[in-house]
């Protein structure tokens, strides 16, 4: 490596976080490095999946920023703000697949609509990235005819639709079996072997966190800021008795 | 035992100095819970005397017994009694302390202040924010109405087709009964103030005009905010509650362009269409009436129609048509887009859509009467 700090695909650097003025998290700064999953993590309420809309750019953050390669999301224009919406694909909590489409359209539309692909080309990615997920063969069904788990598989296909160089997940196993979730966690992990992608993923299963994290941040809800950041092996011995609680450590 | 609740328990000062609560009987959720006022004032006579709960011939219990001595126990507290509920059955006196284990939250006083000024405040702030949240909301439509002249809006066609289908070839049927029974209603309105001066024919123009310029469209537009608006608000604020507007916006789509302009697209072709339908239908209503009632011949009727219905009156009516598919178009994905994340809010939305729409629809009607009137027409 050189010597220069590799520039971090996404770093949230002072951000504060909360609607309608009322914060929820204050001063938050992490990094996530290219090709890592981080895990975002904390008890509930306390804003993990407000930070990840901020992050993703769907709600402006009452302080702070959030950059791609260096570039402040909020700081840029509206045009410039869409071209790096670009670069990251979301898996929304129940999925969030357009009801009215069949899967296939579900992935077509943002490769037609916003990637401006031609139609017949636009299908025959699509149809890759369902087989990707599993999913070859369902293509004509509606979200409606699917489980929990396929929908959360379908999600993930359009998420990754457009090659993004990263990927966020809400609670990917929230709502699902064991073993279905197991397999959706062992699906991200491939991902990002296979592709490179660097991943955050917001969850408080325990299991998806030692399984996949490299790296995590820990969002207290009462003292309303990040207390603890590391690997999750490594927060185990956390010196916050709340997060060696919360991961089962020093229990053995 | 005792049927009422007050007599399974009976309050008394032990001899050494407690305050005893017998309890006794029957514990049935439903049968209504006894009054704690015995164990108040049996503490404001001893304040800080110690509680004890002690079961006499309790036969059965269940929440209501737990409930009652949790209240009890709460009073003590706040007297600074030391509460024993240590002779209560095992069950109820583990429940006891696990509804005692976190004190209850001391709430702030209710910050809210319920002056007239402060309640006309609150209004005040609340429409500013909405009307803030309209103007935002066509500031986008506008650059996406722009997009679309440009050519490059992005939606689907499907969506398109659906929308159209929607706001027009389904609402036929209401379209047309309301008109028939509008134009109808003005023929016999008006046949009775017109049969005795002998002027019964004048009712064909009555019912042409009016039906034509004003009330063809005004119905449409209200039946179309109460059918569309409505769906349109309904649909995209269970898209916004389910996280699809959010995953619209992530994968680099407009909701504006992509969810809006399909919609205000349809409504605004076929709102003309469905008005030029509503006027053939208040014709007719007013013609069945004349020939039924006022024995005018269908041809004389049509022959009397065609003289009073001049082209200008039609073509006014017909261009209120996009002008009310437009309001009832935004205000449906105004309302639907806005909408919280809560079932409740999607109902809230598609009646705010119903109510405004139609508001909005007859405002715009009486503006264009007026500027109409003004400009001679």
């Amino acid at each position: 490596m050189s010597d220069r700090p590799p520039e971090l695909p996404v770093e949230v650097r002072g951000l504060t976080i909360g609607h309608g003025g009322q914060p929820i998290q204050r001063d938050l700064t992490f990094g996530v490095r290219r090709g890592e999953i981080l895990v975002i993590m904390g008890d509930s309420g306390s804003g993990k999946s407000t930070l990840m809309r901020h992050m993703i750019g769907l709600d402006p953050p009452l302080a702070g920023d959030v950059y791609y390669g260096g570039e402040g999301y909020w700081a840029a224009e509206e045009t410039r703000r869409e071209a790096l919406r670009r670069r990251f694909g979301v898996l929304f909590q129940n999925a969030a697949l357009w009801s009215s489409m069949t899967l296939e359209e579900n992935v077509v539309v943002p490769l037609q609509a916003s990637a401006g692909l031609p139609a017949g080309e636009a299908r025959e990615i699509a149809r890759l990235k369902l087989a990707l997920v599993g999913l070859a063969g369902f293509e004509q069904h509606y979200p409606a005819q699917i489980s929990g788990g396929m929908k959360k598989r379908a999600g993930l296909a359009r998420a990754i639709a457009l090659d993004p160089a990263i990927l966020y997940f809400d609670e990917p196993s929230a709502g699902l079996d064991p073993l279905t979730s197991r397999r959706l966690d062992g699906l991200i992990r491939e991902l990002r072997d296979s592709l490179g992608t660097t991943v955050v993923l917001v969850t408080h299963e325990l299991e998806s966190i030692f399984a996949l994290g490299d790296s995590a941040v820990f969002l207290d809800a009462e003292r309303r800021t990040m207390i603890a950041q590391g690997s999750p092996q490594a927060l185990r011995d956390s010196a916050e008795p709340k997060v060696r609680a919360f991961l089962g450590g020093g229990e053995r | 035992m005792t049927a009422t609740p007050e007599g399974r328990v009976a309050v008394t000062r032990g001899g050494d100095g407690t305050v005893q609560v017998r309890l006794s009987g029957r514990w049935r959720l439903g049968d209504g819970l006894p009054s704690t006022g015995p164990i108040r004032e049996a503490l404001a006579v001893a304040p800080a005397a110690p509680l004890v709960f002690a079961p006499e011939r309790l036969e059965e219990w269940d929440s209501s017994l737990v409930a009652f001595v949790h209240a009890g126990a709460l009073l003590g507290s706040a007297a600074g009694s030391a509460v024993d509920t240590g002779r209560l059955p095992e069950g109820a006196r583990r429940l006891v302390a696990m509804a005692l284990a976190v004190p209850p939250r001391v709430r702030p006083a209710a910050t809210e202040d319920d002056a007239l000024t402060a309640r006309v405040g609150r209004i005040a702030l609340h429409a500013l924010a909405t009307a803030s949240d309209a103007l935002s909301f066509l500031g986008d439509t506008a650059v996406s109405v722009a997009a679309l002249a440009r050519g490059h809006a992005r939606f689907r066609r499907i969506d398109l087709v659906r929308a159209g289908e929607a706001s027009g070839v389904a609402a036929l049927g209401i379209v047309a009964l309301i008109n028939f029974l509008i134009g109808a209603v003005l023929a016999f309105v008006g046949a009775v103030q017109l049969q005795p001066f002998g002027a019964s024919i004048y009712v064909a123009d009555l019912v042409a005009i009016a039906v034509a310029r004003e009330l063809g469209p005004l119905m449409t537009g209200i039946v179309m905010a109460g059918r569309t608006g409505a769906s349109f608000a309904a649909v995209l604020g269970t898209m916004s509650l389910n996280e699809e507007v959010d995953a619209l916006r992530t994968a680099g789509l407009r909701p504006g362009e992509f969810l809006v302009m399909p919609r205000l697209l349809a409504t605004v072709v076929m709102l003309p269409a469905l008005v030029a339908y509503a006027d053939l239908m208040g014709l007719m209503g007013g013609m069945l009436v004349g020939v039924s009632m006022l024995h005018l011949g269908p041809l004389e009727y049509l022959r009397q129609t065609q003289d009073a219905l001049s082209l200008r009156h039609v073509w006014i009516g017909l261009a209120k048509g996009p002008a009310f598919g437009a309001v009832v178009a935004l205000t449906g994905c105004f309302y639907g887009l806005r909408c919280e994340r809560t079932a409740a809010a999607v109902g809230e939305a598609a009646t705010r859509a119903v109510v405004v729409g139609i508001v909005l629809v007859v405002m715009v009607d009486a503006l264009a009467t007026v500027l109409l009137h003004v400009a001679g027409l």
